[in-house]
């Protein structure tokens, strides 16, 4: 008898010792799902700008108690899955997410071809789909197409128009003359950028001098530094990709291409740029931007730092964090789960984020920074929409 | 003038990417695939020497290399060698090697990833001017190349004037013959696997001085290898690094005379104009 009794409580014990803990506990939690790229062509803007925000803005949720839905405090449960860059992958992830996972939210994909790409199915879905990453001229037909979606990070149009009336503000301080090199990374991003650029700086009176594209992941862009300097320019315009931002920056350095305004694309707000190039960095404008002055800037880049190691680069990570924050408040205000009414909650809501309130119009956010500039290691928004703190663009003196 | 300089100093670059593979291919039959992750590999530990313990990536290569050579002469040994045995023919062992090393392709990019993390990496060694016949290039790319032409030099210096060079290109022509006159083909290829690895390595750690990089970027260089192997001839030195001079040339007087958006275009066509008039690569020998 004794012996059976001691039986049942080992087969018990056993039992109770393989059931997973959370099995026991059974907390409700807030299931978010995430897909963007760590591995393929996008996985080193992924790692920099995307995948850091989201460790962090878990980590803030849980620390302060978790996301307060109705009565309920829920902790936050990150799923998380690599896309590889790829579309096809990308959808299959958010297929997952919400028919076998079951996430209550879907995290926005990372960059303008993966968001566009699962946006249909994330509508089909019902999720609130908040892009910080995404920047086209199509938002706001994308935003009219799928009600579900918003769009933070501004169009292609905005960010070239910024980058034109930044040369503008330096020739007209007479700090440039009027030539301008321009070239472009051939692919969606930097034919839109190159195609609302190339008139905005031609309306400004500038005078095209040399233009040239080249193929995405191209590093080797000696001739075309070369071909840009024999055009003799006063200021230099890149529509480019990290790999080639680096390139392009480094030739120039090399061949000493003497502009007095020297502009690269993406890439030229990541930390690891001013650490590249020390202070020859000095002077470069960049797509971007922040307000580094502003104390909850300051605040967030130190958390950042702190919490994922990594410093945040000058431009999407904000914004992608402020894009959480939307979506956190916005569940806040709604006091539910129910998609529909989160969704309600973003198109109507302003809401308090890390880049200062923000509102969408028509499910588009028109606060945004368009150029920065780099300034003894840090890169100062000098050039925004909606948003005040731009300070006023300097002259690039030389590369030593 | 220009055009032909930064031409000739893109070709070392290509070179440096290209020769590992020629070896590993053309000697021990292995299409490696995870050529171009072995390469990022070198990027890696350059990246990490240079910047934890202050080594120049030049004396790094003394350190990478060796390296390089042990663990391919291991992944040839414990992973390859039983394909090798295995495989009926030169068909089958293709196949499989390259099954295999796709396998291995996603293992390193994943090593990888978990020890540095998938940013971009980027650090500035030798980034000055050099001036050559009135022109300013990158230092870092006109050491490169000059280590790019040692590196051909000494190989075929190796291939074609030593014993046991004689011996790899005997296998590389004919293994089954290379079998007859008392070569230890299983030892040679496992020899060239391990060469071709140390190479590739070396060429990456070279290109980190100039490329921004990261783990998942392998696979441009695996594809950019392939192509110049192939134009160059399968397992000949000296058609890889003409082939990369023709690319190198090719791509920089299109990128200056037409457009950098042609470059790879011109790649391609010159790819194509080969592969049509010669099968077997410039160098490579008619298959009977």
């Amino acid at each position: 008898m004794l012996r059976r009794t001691l039986l049942a409580l080992a087969a018990s014990a056993a039992t109770l010792a393989m059931l997973p803990a959370a099995g026991l506990a059974q907390d409700e939690v807030l299931k978010i799902g995430a897909s963007a790229p760590k591995t393929g062509p996008l996985g080193g803007g992924g790692a920099t700008s995307h995948w850091p925000n989201i460790q962090l803005w878990v980590n803030d949720v849980n620390e302060r108690g978790g996301i307060k839905v109705g009565d309920k405090q829920l902790k936050v449960e990150l799923i998380e899955y690599d896309d590889k860059t790829s579309a096809e992958e990308a959808i299959k992830n958010i297929q997952r997410l919400a028919t076998v996972d079951n996430v209550d939210f879907i995290v926005t994909p990372y960059s303008t071809g993966l968001n566009v790409a699962t946006a249909p199915l994330i509508a089909r879905y019902g999720y609130p789909h908040i892009t910080t990453s995404a920047i086209t001229d199509g938002v706001e037909e994308f935003a009219e197409r799928w009600p579900n979606s918003f769009w933070m990070l501004g169009t292609s149009r905005e960010l070239a128009v910024g980058a034109a009336e930044t040369l503008t503000r330096l020739r007209d301080a007479g700090h440039i003359g009027n030539k301008v090199a321009l070239v472009h990374v051939a692919d969606a991003f930097g034919l839109e950028l190159a195609g609302a650029g190339k008139p905005a700086l031609e309306e400004a009176g500038f005078e095209i001098v040399y233009e040239a594209s080249y193929p995405f992941g191209t590093q080797d862009v000696a001739p075309i530094i070369s071909q840009a300097k024999a055009a003799a320019p006063d200021a230099f315009v890149g529509f480019s990709y990290p790999g080639d931002t680096f390139a392009l920056t480094e030739q120039a350095q090399i061949q000493g291409l003497d502009v007095g305004a020297f502009y690269v694309g993406v890439g030229a707000s990541f930390p690891a740029y001013a650490g590249r190039f020390g202070a020859a960095a000095n002077g470069v404008l960049g797509a971007g931007g922040t307000n580094p002055d502003d104390a909850t800037i300051q605040e967030y880049r130190a958390r950042h730092k702190e919490v994922t190691g990594a410093e945040p680069d000058y431009w999407a990570s904000a914004v992608t964090y402020s894009g959480l924050q939307v979506l956190e408040q916005a569940i806040e205000q709604a006091g539910t789960k129910d998609r529909a009414a989160v969704i309600e909650a973003i198109k109507t809501g302003t809401f308090d984020t890390v880049m200062g309130p923000i509102k969408f119009e028509n499910n588009v956010n028109r606060s945004l920074w368009t150029v920065g500039q780099w300034k003894d290691g840090v890169f100062h928004g000098v050039a925004a929409n909606g948003i005040d703190g731009a300070i006023e663009p300097v002259r690039k003196e030389g590369w030593e | 003038m220009e055009i032909l300089v930064t031409g000739i100093l893109l070709s070392g670059t290509y070179a440096l990417i290209a020769l590992g593979l020629t070896l590993q291919y053309g000697v021990a039959r292995i299409m490696n695939l995870a050529n171009g992750e072995t390469l990022v590999a070198g990027c890696f530990v350059a990246f990490w020497l240079y910047a934890s313990f202050a080594i120049s990536p030049i004396y790094g290569l003394l350190i990478i290399a060796p390296a390089a050579f042990a663990l391919n002469w291991a992944i040839y040994r414990f992973a390859l060698r039983p394909l090798v045995n295995r495989a009926k023919n030169r068909g089958m062992l293709e196949v499989d090697s390259i099954l295999a090393t796709f396998g291995l392709l996603f293992l390193l990019q994943g090593l990888m990833l978990l020890s540095f993390g998938g940013e971009y990496f980027s650090y500035t060694f030798l980034a000055e001017r050099f001036v050559l016949f009135g022109s300013a290039y990158g230092l870092n790319r006109v050491v490169a190349f000059a280590a790019a032409v040692v590196i051909a030099l000494a190989l075929y210096l190796f291939l074609y004037h030593t014993r046991h060079g004689t011996a790899v290109r005997a296998v590389a022509a004919d293994p089954t013959s290379a079998n007859l006159v008392a070569i230890d083909v299983a030892r040679t290829a496992a020899f060239a696997f391990a060469l071709g690895g140390a190479l590739t390595a070396c060429g990456g750690a070279l290109l980190s001085t100039f490329y921004t990089f990261n783990a998942s970027m392998g696979v441009v260089f695996t594809m950019k290898a392939l192509i110049i192997v192939i134009m160059g001839g399968v397992g000949d030195i000296r058609g890889a690094v003409l082939a990369a001079l023709i690319l190198g040339v090719a791509e920089t007087a299109v990128a200056s005379l037409i457009d950098p958006g042609l470059t790879l275009a011109a790649t391609y066509t010159l790819f194509i104009l080969v592969l049509l008039f010669r099968p077997q690569g410039i160098f490579g020998r008619q298959t009977t």
